[in-house]
């Protein structure tokens, strides 16, 4: 596997209009990085979920309109990034984690 | 039941990884995570396949359990060291689900999966074996966990604890964030429950918080811990990990996990709900 695809899984089969949909890829030197954790947290920084990514990097929440910041857990690296999402799109996010 | 008896580091599942009457055994809400790898020696219990009934929704019968253990290679007198992902939720479950058919030695691996891999710890792509045994069961230990019909008597009178994140709470999402989110169930919280998210009873890497921090987080937020408790959560996993806390690391007595939770509450007719940040009255309503 070379090379980080930009943008996350495919939304094929959802109803987007009815969803938030934050979602993205978790890199190291432009390569995925599968098996890390992505928390999602709210407005007040409490958590609201947590997933790991895919062997491509990959990960998805479906959130609800507002701010939210993701939280990205790897051996050595905890990274924040902040997000903003809204109904009915999908906010697509790159997390790159500084080298070990 | 304490920290002691109840939760166990990943040092020591490197120690006991080879004793034979320590049987590790993951649990994981995505049930192929295992597939992918798992600690050394480790076996899987698939939480829906292994451990819900097929036809109702329920959990297998005693005999059922038995046959599961039995063919799985776990016996009575066996230490039995669950971990999973998703920082214990599954496993948590586990641990509640063997302690409701009476298992003795049961314990959690503290920060489970995550934990292990964030220590960049071993893990392996090949599958143990074990040899049959043949378990006993007891009959499930019904003071751990709550029925519907006992949700309305407890309302005003006992500790309900809502685990779920605020959004689920306060009726703004129906579901962990990492599921879609169109439901059937109404939004919102059993009245007069506190919120108090499971997530604030662990840390990042998924170990649990202190005693201290512990008995802070719930005396806080108002609940009497020497009164009986009732937790709940979507669908009882995650109440468990909040069951594990109150009643295993900290002592708690008369805590029960109602399994049912949200998804079967959320659908009863001509209960009360309460939506909004704030517990409410009995009677439900609005914020």
């Amino acid at each position: 596997m070379c090379g980080v695809t930009a943008g996350g899984v495919s939304t094929d089969g959802l109803d987007l209009s009815k969803e938030t949909v934050i979602q993205g890829v978790v890199s190291r030197g432009g390569q995925p990085v599968g098996g890390a954790y992505v928390r999602l947290l709210d407005d007040s920084g409490e958590f609201t979920a947590e997933v790991p990514t895919s062997a491509t990097g990959q990960f998805r929440f479906f959130a609800a309109p507002g701010t939210w910041t993701l939280r990205t857990l790897a051996p050595g690296a905890t990274l924040d990034r902040a997000v903003r999402a809204t109904q009915g799109s999908v906010v697509e996010i790159q997390v790159e984690l500084p080298h070990e | 039941m304490s920290r002691e008896t109840a939760l166990v580091t990943a040092d020591w599942v490197e120690e006991h990884i080879d004793d034979d009457n320590v049987v590790i055994v993951e649990v994981d809400e995505d049930t192929a995570a295992y597939d992918k790898n798992h600690i050394r020696n480790a076996i899987r219990i698939d939480w829906r396949d292994d451990l819900q009934d097929t036809v109702r929704r329920d959990f297998v019968t005693k005999a059922g359990f038995e046959e599961l253990l039995s063919s799985k290679g776990i016996g009575n007198d066996d230490t039995v060291v669950l971990y999973g992902g998703n920082n214990n939720w599954f496993a948590s479950y586990a641990y509640w689900y063997f302690k409701l058919y009476g298992h003795q030695d049961v314990r959690l691996l503290d920060g489970g999966r995550k934990k292990w891999e964030l220590d960049s710890r071993e893990l392996v792509t090949d599958f143990p074996e074990r040899e049959r045994t043949t378990y006993t069961a007891t009959e499930q230990d019904k003071s751990i966990r709550a029925f519907r019909d006992d949700i309305q008597p407890a309302l005003g009178s006992q500790n309900i604890v809502d685990v779920r994140s605020p959004d689920e709470y306060s009726g703004k999402l129906l579901a962990p964030a990492h599921l879609p989110q169109e439901q059937s169930q109404r939004a919102g919280h059993i009245p007069t429950a506190k919120s108090i998210p499971w997530s604030k009873a662990a840390n990042d890497d998924g170990t649990f918080r202190s005693d201290e921090e512990l008995t802070e987080l719930y005396e806080a937020q108002g609940v009497d811990l020497s009164n009986d408790t009732i937790a709940y959560c979507r669908i009882g996993e995650r109440s468990a990990h909040t069951w594990f806390v109150l009643h295993e690391l900290l002592g708690v007595s008369n805590v029960r996990n109602y399994d049912g939770s949200w998804t079967e509450y959320g659908s009863l007719v001509a209960v009360p709900v309460q939506l909004g940040s704030e517990p409410g009255s009995p009677e439900g309503g609005e914020a």
